[in-house]
């Protein structure tokens, strides 16, 4: 019996050793267990994701005009785009852009395009909403902070954003009317 | 090694790295693991210890709340429901800190205690006890500033009744509260000064805590028996015998703590303050927290304006007399047959006033609370003072290792007699 135990010993190490581990698993369960409800207080609260919807009414819009709505504190962009917009965007080959993306997946229908309105770079908000802003060289949106231009699907054309402009989750409530969120 | 390297002795590279730069690790080991201390500590040595952590529960719920209150009087009291509703684990951030504010009284009520039974305060070590009642009344300030910021019928009220104590003084008083307030009555200027020294005022107990421990790292710690270690033989390195008796004192506090957060979160607290405050109506009947009962009821027993306000202010400030009011040489109360039932009831007077703060301020409770308070004073300023020289007190063990083990302490026991006397002879 001494002789097995010592063996296992020797093999295994000591009840002490045990106890250690265990302790220090339970310590770091409990460190774990105390820390999740601070970090978690960090996150959006209840009435802050109450808010997380945005309704819009786009009957006012008319061809080539172009709102801008809050959602969940940020700009969305939202355009109607003509005729020449849309083919402008559609003719664009895949090969010549720096994030892939067809147009038609960039819109649900293809005279609405709704996109954050929040530069992918590092979150300036690109001018083109306004009929006397620049629109850059690809008539889309142009971010004044560090040059990026996008096309007329939101897409980024030149300058240092790494990807086109983000489409918000968002459905149709009727035909004038969309709800962001 | 490089000159004006400190020599350490880590093993670790990296850790004898930083050592030799700076050394904390050094610094660590010698005042927390082979800090020699008292082998005779009962669990009150546990509430020093405990009132740390304390502090740090203060402040790390108090920074997570803080960034989600508002210090408006139109917001504030909206931003706390909202932070019980809505704020994720919201309602136990603030549970705990409410209810961290109670167990911090508690467990530094224990601590005091202690040092007033066990003669702590007595030299070498009378600044370390000045310091601690530094951080008691810092501790008071940012209580009750921190009571304030809810912005409930209690906040508001008790706001403008401690607030207006100041008008007590003669001459300046009504401009002392006017400077307080920031106004003229207890309003939005006030919540944000209160909120912004709330914040601050933690910090500044951090510090004076460091004091407090650094000198007690100077003098060393008392023990029950109030007898001065007398070498290796009477003392213990504090790692682990400590830091494991300190670990068993935090499972069972933070065992009280969480029954309090979960089962009764309110149950030290006033309903009043989840009323919104009303400057035009004064609930019936106010009380302060709890822990201030029996400051509260010295106010009250004294019919005199200034005098309850003196008063008052003069039953904490007597502690910082306290070393030099104690004649007697002897420093634990268990050598000291009177003095012992002196303290004792000067406890029952002490919680005999928390009855009576609690209690509206008429007949019998005056009477009780003034009966009371002659008492808390003459414990300070006759009965310590006499006897320290009327009192015969007991006879004193020659040494913490003789008293703790007897006779083994002279042999046979775990330190062999021998070895344990060889490093006193050194010294």
């Amino acid at each position: 019996m001494a002789d097995t135990a010592a063996q296992s010993v020797a093999q295994t190490g000591t009840k002490r050793d045990f106890l250690k581990l265990t302790a220090t698993a339970f310590a770091v369960v409990g460190v774990g267990a105390i820390a999740w409800p601070f970090i978690d207080s960090l996150n959006p609260a209840r009435d802050t994701l109450a808010l997380a919807t945005t309704e819009v009414d786009l009957a006012p819009i008319q061809p080539g005009m172009a709102v801008t709505v809050m959602w969940r504190g940020k700009p969305v962009f939202i355009r109607h785009r003509t005729e020449q917009d849309i083919a402008a965007a559609r003719a664009v080959k895949l090969s010549e852009l720096k994030d892939p993306a067809t147009d038609e997946s960039r819109v649900q229908r293809p005279q609405w395009l709704v996109m954050i309105g929040v530069c992918t770079h590092l979150g300036c908000v690109p001018l083109g909403q306004r009929p006397t802003d620049n629109k850059g060289d690809f008539d889309g949106w142009f971010c004044p902070c560090h040059g990026s231009h996008y096309d007329t699907s939101g897409r980024i054309r030149r300058g240092p954003a790494p990807s086109n402009l983000e489409i918000p989750p968002y459905t149709f409530i009727s035909d004038t009317q969309i709800r962001i969120g | 090694m490089a000159i004006g390297l400190h020599k350490s002795e880590i093993k670790n590279p990296v850790l004898r790295w930083v050592d030799e730069r700076l050394p904390i690790f050094t610094m660590l080991h010698k005042e927390y693991g082979t800090f020699p201390t008292p082998r005779n500590f009962n669990y009150f040595w546990n509430f020093g210890a405990l009132a740390m952590i304390n502090l740090l529960i203060m402040i790390a719920t108090g920074v997570f709340l803080a960034m989600h209150y508002t210090p408006h009087t139109a917001y504030a009291f909206d931003s706390v429901e909202r932070i019980m509703r809505d704020v994720n684990y919201g309602w136990l951030i603030r549970y705990v800190h409410m209810n961290g504010a109670s167990m911090f009284f508690i467990v530094v009520y224990i601590h005091i205690f202690r040092g007033l039974y066990y003669g702590s305060y007595k030299a070498p070590r009378e600044l370390l006890w000045m310091l601690g009642v530094v951080i008691f009344l810092l501790m008071m300030a940012t209580a009750f500033m921190g009571y304030v910021l809810p912005w409930g019928q209690m906040s508001f009220w008790g706001a403008t009744v401690i607030t207006n104590l100041f008008s007590a003084f003669p001459i300046i008083g009504d401009d002392i509260v006017t400077l307080l307030w920031g106004g003229f009555s207890v309003d939005n200027p006030t919540l944000n000064r209160f909120f912004s020294l709330h914040y601050l005022l933690p910090f500044v107990i951090v510090g004076v805590v460091f004091l407090h421990v650094a000198a007690l790292h100077v003098t060393g710690s008392n023990n029950p028996l109030g007898i001065e270690p007398k070498g290796p033989q009477d003392t213990i390195p504090f790692h682990p015998y400590y830091t494991i008796k300190d670990t068993v004192g935090i499972v069972v506090y933070l065992m009280v703590f969480a029954f309090l957060v979960f089962f009764m979160p309110n149950y030290l607290g006033h309903p009043d303050n989840y009323i919104p405050a009303n400057p035009l109506s004064t609930p019936a009947h106010i009380v302060p927290e709890w822990y201030f009962l029996p400051f509260y009821a010295i106010l009250r027993a004294v019919p005199d304006k200034l005098g309850g306000v003196v008063l008052m202010f003069g039953s904490i400030l007597i502690w910082f007399f306290l070393p030099w009011l104690d004649t007697s040489k002897v420093r634990s109360m268990r050598f000291r047959p009177i003095a012992r039932v002196a303290l004792l009831l000067w406890v029952i007077a002490f919680f005999v006033l928390m009855y009576c703060g609690s209690k509206p301020a008429e007949q019998p409770y005056v009477l009780i609370s003034q009966i009371a308070t002659a008492y808390y004073f003459a414990y300070f300023l006759v009965i310590l003072p006499a006897l320290g020289k009327l009192e015969k007190p007991l006879p004193l063990p020659e040494s913490i290792s003789r008293a703790v083990l007897g006779e083994k302490a002279l042999g046979g026991g775990p330190l062999p007699a021998s070895a344990a006397a060889m490093p006193m002879e050194k010294a």
